[in-house]
């Protein structure tokens, strides 16, 4: 089960999911103590495994920092459900293997503290604190090929063998 | 069949005779640009796949820029990183401190950018070199280990709107003001997944420098690429500045090419803009802001630190004193010497402004100028996100050089006209 971090924004940026204050490193622990600071100063103290986060359009548009998803994913987030996703940050999620939602009814149909359960390979949310079935057109088949395998890298180390 | 030029160059990459918009495709790349904040990770996601190899050591520039000189003990070791790797790859292009400068200002002026080519860069700015008529667009650290190991990325091809860029632009106005009326207009999100292309009589009158300024923030609409076509202008800088590989393949988007929309522009009637905090959609005419008192002013960054900014900068600067506190930020080690050598710095010192060594800087909030909450920065950069420059409580305005400049003068948000 998956508790929904609801944020009612479009163009959430990179700067504030990572602020650019912390890219001195890359170490994602440390990254990721400051995850969405910008945002909600209390994003990391309230989330847990197997959360989501869930946005409105544009979701991680701004600078092409992979910091963003490393820190999402070390929180323990286990995807972003968004009316739409900037493109960088979409490749990113992928390519390193993290399964991303897009969704146009994310705002109307998902409310903070909602419990979800995910069935990504139907492309299906049962929303059980509203009661109600989301569906969602799950990643392309080459996304899906790069996740299964773990990541971008995974993907060409496996073909370059 | 009729393609643009992004998708003429996306295909010739592919080994295509024809590409169409949204066709996956693995393309070669013919230039990496590196810098100390992304490619540190790619350089250890690489170690953890046990892959020590470059595809091509002269196809990669390396200079760090973001946190240069390092400015902490972290970002230092960022650098040690990026500097043992380039060493043992022995990469022929890496720009150590003193010749290392802001990467997008840096790679044109040292001849690595040429056009037809296909260019990536872990920085969301790498689309800057589409004003040299190539592809160009910012990565992840992931997408560079992966280039940077086989020289070859997925892409999917994007769809090409057209920015018609119609009359002259008036006087005090330039290509700075021209992006941030177009992103007001299509909004950061405008062009996503899009590329970019301008066309136009205006760009004509618009030198290279200018050029980059508009295919910098394409990324600020949300676009994988901007991309202006090849003309005399373009020859004249690769001419001078194109070093050891001086041929190259000119394309261009034929008459009937397809675009997803087509947007109109008469720079005639733009006016100086700033975009408000805190989107760089934000953009209002200088006269419907003017009058708002600023505590800093910043001039430099890849979008507006080269040498002709600073002279536009220096020229209004000139017998005036900054009533703020303003930093001059050369974008790399040949234009701080260029603007030293002009006599810029010495009206920029009489002006009491601060000159600093080349590096992005306080753009990204990184050190050289950061904000504390509540303060406002007038700033020739690209982004005015929340806490882009410092405490998330602080405010960024955009603008070009001659409104920041005006502006510094003034303390406060001014029409640059009255001073040129």
């Amino acid at each position: 089960m998956a508790k929904a971090h609801v944020y009612k924004r479009d163009h959430i940026n990179t700067d504030e999911i990572m602020p650019a204050r912390y890219l001195n490193t890359d170490d994602r622990a440390e990254l990721a103590k400051h995850c969405l600071e910008d945002l909600d100063s209390d994003f990391v103290n309230k989330v847990e495994a197997g959360d989501c986060i869930v946005a409105g359009e544009d979701f991680g548009c701004g600078s092409s920092r992979e910091h963003a998803v490393w820190a999402i994913r070390t929180v323990g987030v286990q995807t972003v459900i968004a009316k739409s996703f900037a493109r960088i940050f979409y490749r990113n999620a992928i390519n390193n293997g993290f399964y991303l939602i897009e969704l146009p009814a994310a705002l109307e149909k998902i409310s903070d503290g909602d419990e979800l359960e995910i069935d990504y390979k139907n492309g299906l949310i049962k929303n059980k604190t509203a009661g109600i079935d989301i569906k969602f057109n799950p990643l392309p088949d080459f996304a899906l090929e790069i996740i299964n395998a773990g990541g971008l890298l995974n993907h060409i180390t496996t073909k370059m063998k | 069949m009729a393609m643009t030029i992004t998708e003429k160059i996306l295909a010739k990459a592919a080994g295509k005779d024809k590409v169409v918009p949204d066709q996956l495709i693995n393309a070669n790349i013919d230039i990496i640009m590196c810098h100390d904040v992304t490619t540190p990770p790619a350089i250890s996601m690489l170690a953890e796949k046990a892959i020590d190899k470059v595809f091509d050591r002269e196809k990669i520039v390396v200079t760090p820029d973001h946190f240069q000189p390092a400015k902490d003990i972290k970002s230092a070791e960022l650098h040690k990183r990026l500097d043992d790797w380039a060493k043992r790859h022995n990469i022929k292009h890496y720009y150590k401190l003193g010749r290392a400068g802001v990467c997008h200002a840096l790679l044109p002026e040292q001849g690595h950018i040429r056009p037809g080519e296909v260019i990536i860069g872990g920085d969301s700015h790498t689309c800057t070199y589409g004003a040299f008529a190539a592809f160009s667009t910012g990565v992840g650290s992931t997408d560079l280990a992966a280039a940077l190991a086989t020289g070859e990325l997925w892409f999917k091809v994007p769809a090409s709107i057209k920015f018609v860029l119609a009359g002259s632009l008036s006087h005090g106005v330039y290509s700075k003001d021209v992006i941030l009326a177009v992103i007001a207009r299509i909004g950061v999100d405008g062009a996503l997944y899009r590329a970019m292309e301008f066309v136009g009589p205006a760009l004509a009158e618009m030198s290279m420098e200018a050029r980059m300024t508009i295919t910098n923030m394409a990324i600020e609409a949300g676009a994988k690429n901007g991309i202006i076509g090849f003309d005399n202008v373009t020859k004249q800088y690769l001419d001078e500045h194109l070093k050891d590989k001086t041929d190259y393949t000119v394309y261009e988007s034929d008459d009937d090419a397809e675009y997803i929309s087509v947007e109109q522009f008469d720079c005639a009637e733009i006016e100086p803009m700033v975009a408000l905090p805190h989107l760089p959609s934000g953009g209002v005419p200088i006269t419907e802001c003017a009058g708002k008192a600023m505590d800093q002013a910043y001039i430099g960054s890849c979008t507006n630190g080269r040498i002709e900014d600073l002279r536009i900068a220096a020229k209004i600067f000139k017998g005036k004193q900054a009533a703020i506190r303003t930093l001059i930020v050369p974008a790399t080690p040949v234009i701080w010497k260029q603007a030293k050598d002009e006599g810029l710095f010495d009206i920029f010192y009489d002006a009491g402004c601060v000159i600093s060594a080349p590096t992005c800087g306080a753009c990204l909030g990184g050190f050289m100028g950061i904000l504390a909450a509540g303060e406002k920065c007038i700033s020739t950069t690209n982004r005015n996100f929340v806490g882009r420059m410092g405490s998330p409580k602080s405010e960024v305005y955009l603008a070009s050089p001659a409104t920041a400049a005006a502006s510094a003068i003034e303390g406060k948000l001014t029409d640059p006209r009255g001073y040129i």
